[in-house]
């Protein structure tokens, strides 16, 4: 179900922890799942975690399936719904408030015709709101597909970025 | 933007420069001497946890508790394992700081955790990171590799008998497990549900052994400690609060960024440093601490300087060291919303107090803001928070408290006109 690849890094994550605390390394296994699922997935439903990868998961690391969804349903990071191509999120919590984020926001859902929350009809983008990302001091700030960081993203860092997203 | 005045952790550092994070320029700066000290004199632990102590360093998380008395709370001869953990889960609004030690000096940290595990006598530790910043956490895990090849982690450092491992947890996305307890249940591969205290993580923490949590900039001051002495970081800073401290000063400044500079520096200075007030607007209102410190208005803040003592006389609380910067544009209701919102969001839901309760606080202050108060709201404010702080497991629910209760309290004129006119009083503009 998940590539020898995504495999050898879960073991990697595995090995962290002592030999009989294998739970441990669930977030980090459901993080790789998801990222195999976004890299090859070629349609919303099929970019996100689902029942059966997360009991995949779960197997995996030898803890009852439910274990691992709790985790999954937990952590906002884990995509439990389709999701575009580019998911969006942009921080709009108080301090970047007060530096453009809730413009930045709005911009991006102009530009991209969607409303926050939502993913465009050709199944490329998702818009979401974020909570504080650590990074107040670069504001505005957004993340794509979780692990990229953009910083100062005025209107035209957002339309560089965006035409970068195809 | 990085800014760094001269200090403890970022002394020396070139953040301009791509290599300032890797181990031979951390060495080339002096570091692992303080390592190489202890080893090679085989500094007894109580020495070492003496040493942290006599510098009064108060943890950089929030609660400003004395580092040294905490690492003294650890059973130091129980039999079995016991870890170090650092918490980088750094998601209190307005706080950049950690990300920074993690991006610009990481070897600060490694450094000052093994130095942790060798005065508590621990085998393992952990580091744990917030989930938006995984370019950090690659980063991190690179400079254990470093760390490891060349032999101060693993087995037998530098040659001695003494043995430490530490590895890397990357969080992703639950601002709760920034709580102590929350983030031990998250390493467990569990949910970050805070738990019921006591027992305390000393005598039953990851894994139901004894641990240790400390923050990121706490562990990250000890190399200096160790290697110039208690004295010389008490110095830098002022009696009862110790060192340097890192700012993370967001919001309406022309320079936002982190600023390291020696508690009990004054307000006014460090709002010179970050290029003052954007656009030649008003100083309206400080949150000097995370967004789970009480506001202040400018001329309180004006007065204070940047320490633990000045700013809990002031009414607030130094917490993380994030200070959000507000100019004459910004409507307290709307600002206020914003961080009720998150609360809510963040509340973990296991207690009703909480979970009810953030709820409750968010809407009244929702419709509030949008013109739709009615009489007695700000007295259901009050209630509600009343029974919510103080009757919860983890201090999520008086993180939420606070502000409501500080942005009523001095801005209150603005929730009265409000609900009166069916309006704000101010033309309310973010930036
Ligand atoms: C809701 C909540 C969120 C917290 N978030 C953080 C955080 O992001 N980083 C942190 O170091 N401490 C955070 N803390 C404080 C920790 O529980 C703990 O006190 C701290 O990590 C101890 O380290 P220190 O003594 O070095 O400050 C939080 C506490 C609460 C109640
Ligand atoms: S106070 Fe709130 S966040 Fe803390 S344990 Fe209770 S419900 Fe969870
Ligand atoms: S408030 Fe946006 S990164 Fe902190």
């Amino acid at each position: 179900m998940l590539s020898a690849q995504s495999l050898a890094l879960i073991d990697r994550e595995v090995a962290k922890y002592p030999a009989d605390q294998k739970r441990s390394a669930v977030m980090g296994a459901l993080r790789i799942a998801l990222e195999e699922r976004r890299s090859t997935g070629e349609t919303p439903e099929a970019r996100c975690l689902n029942q059966e990868v997360i009991e995949f998961v779960a197997n995996y690391l030898e803890i009852p399936p439910v274990a691992a969804y709790e985790v999954a349903t937990f952590y906002n990071m884990y995509d439990m719904k389709p999701v575009g191509k580019y998911k969006i999120t942009v921080c709009t919590n108080l301090p970047c408030a007060l530096r453009g984020g809730v413009n930045a926001a709005e911009y991006i859902s102009h530009k991209l015709g969607i409303a926050i929350g939502e993913t465009s009809s050709d199944g490329m983008y998702t818009l979401l709101e974020g909570e504080c990302m650590g990074a107040c001091g670069d504001a505005p700030v957004l993340l794509v597909n979780n692990h990229s960081m953009c910083s100062f993203m005025t209107s035209e860092a957002i339309d560089k970025k965006l035409a970068e997203l195809k | 933007m990085a800014v760094f005045v001269n200090g403890v952790i970022f002394d020396g550092v070139d953040t301009a420069a791509a290599d300032a994070w890797r181990l031979d320029a951390y060495v080339a700066r002096g570091g692992y001497q303080a390592l190489r000290k202890i080893l090679d004199s085989k500094l007894p632990q109580e020495d070492v946890i003496a040493e942290v102590k006599n510098s009064g360093l108060r943890g950089r998380g929030g609660a400003g508790f004395p580092t040294g008395l905490k690492w003294s709370f650890m059973p130091r001869s129980f039999p079995g394992d016991k870890y170090v953990v650092c918490n980088t889960d750094e998601g209190e609004p307005g706080t950049f700081k950690d990300r920074d030690i993690l991006r610009f000096n990481p070897h600060s940290l490694i450094e000052g955790m093994i130095i942790a595990g060798y005065a508590m006598g621990t085998k393992a530790g952990y580091n744990y990171i917030h989930g938006e910043v995984f370019a950090e956490y690659l980063r991190f895990e690179e400079a254990l590799e470093e760390a490891r090849k060349a032999g101060f982690l693993g087995q037998n450092i530098l040659g001695t008998d003494f043995s430490f491992e530490l590895y890397a947890h990357h969080g992703y996305g639950a601002y709760i497990c920034g709580e102590e307890t929350a983030l031990l249940e998250s390493l467990e591969g569990k949910k970050g549900q805070p738990r019921f205290k006591p027992p305390f993580p000393a005598s039953f923490g990851l894994y139901g052994k004894p641990t240790t949590i400390n923050n990121t900039e706490s562990f990250a001051s000890v190399p200096f400690i160790i290697r110039d002495g208690a004295q010389k970081f008490l110095e830098a800073g002022k009696p009862n609060n110790g060192g340097t401290k890192l700012f993370s000063v967001s919001g309406h400044v022309n320079r936002p960024g982190n600023y390291e500079i020696p508690l009990g520096t004054p307000f006014s200075t460090l709002l010179e440093m970050a290029g003052g007030m954007k656009d030649g607007k008003k100083l309206k209102a400080v949150i000097p601490g995370g967004s789970s410190a009480p506001i202040l208005p400018a001329e309180i803040m004006m007065n204070c300087t940047m320490d633990y003592d000045s700013i809990s006389k002031a009414g607030s609380m130094l917490g993380s060291g994030a200070v959000i910067v507000m100019n004459e544009d910004v409507c307290m209701i709307k600002a206020l919303e914003r961080l009720a919102f998150f609360y809510h969001e963040e509340s973990c839901g296991q207690c009703t107090p909480c979970r009810e309760g953030t709820g409750w606080l968010y809407r009244v202050i929702h419709r509030i803001a949008n013109g739709q108060g009615r009489p007695g709201d700000l007295e259901l404010l009050d209630s509600v928070g009343n029974n919510m702080a103080g009757r919860t497991i983890c201090a999520l629910a008086d993180a939420a408290v606070f502000p409501v209760r500080s942005f009523t309290k001095h801005f209150r004129h603005e929730f009265e006109y409000a609900i009166e006119h069916g309006k704000t009083l101010v033309d309310h503009k973010w930036c």
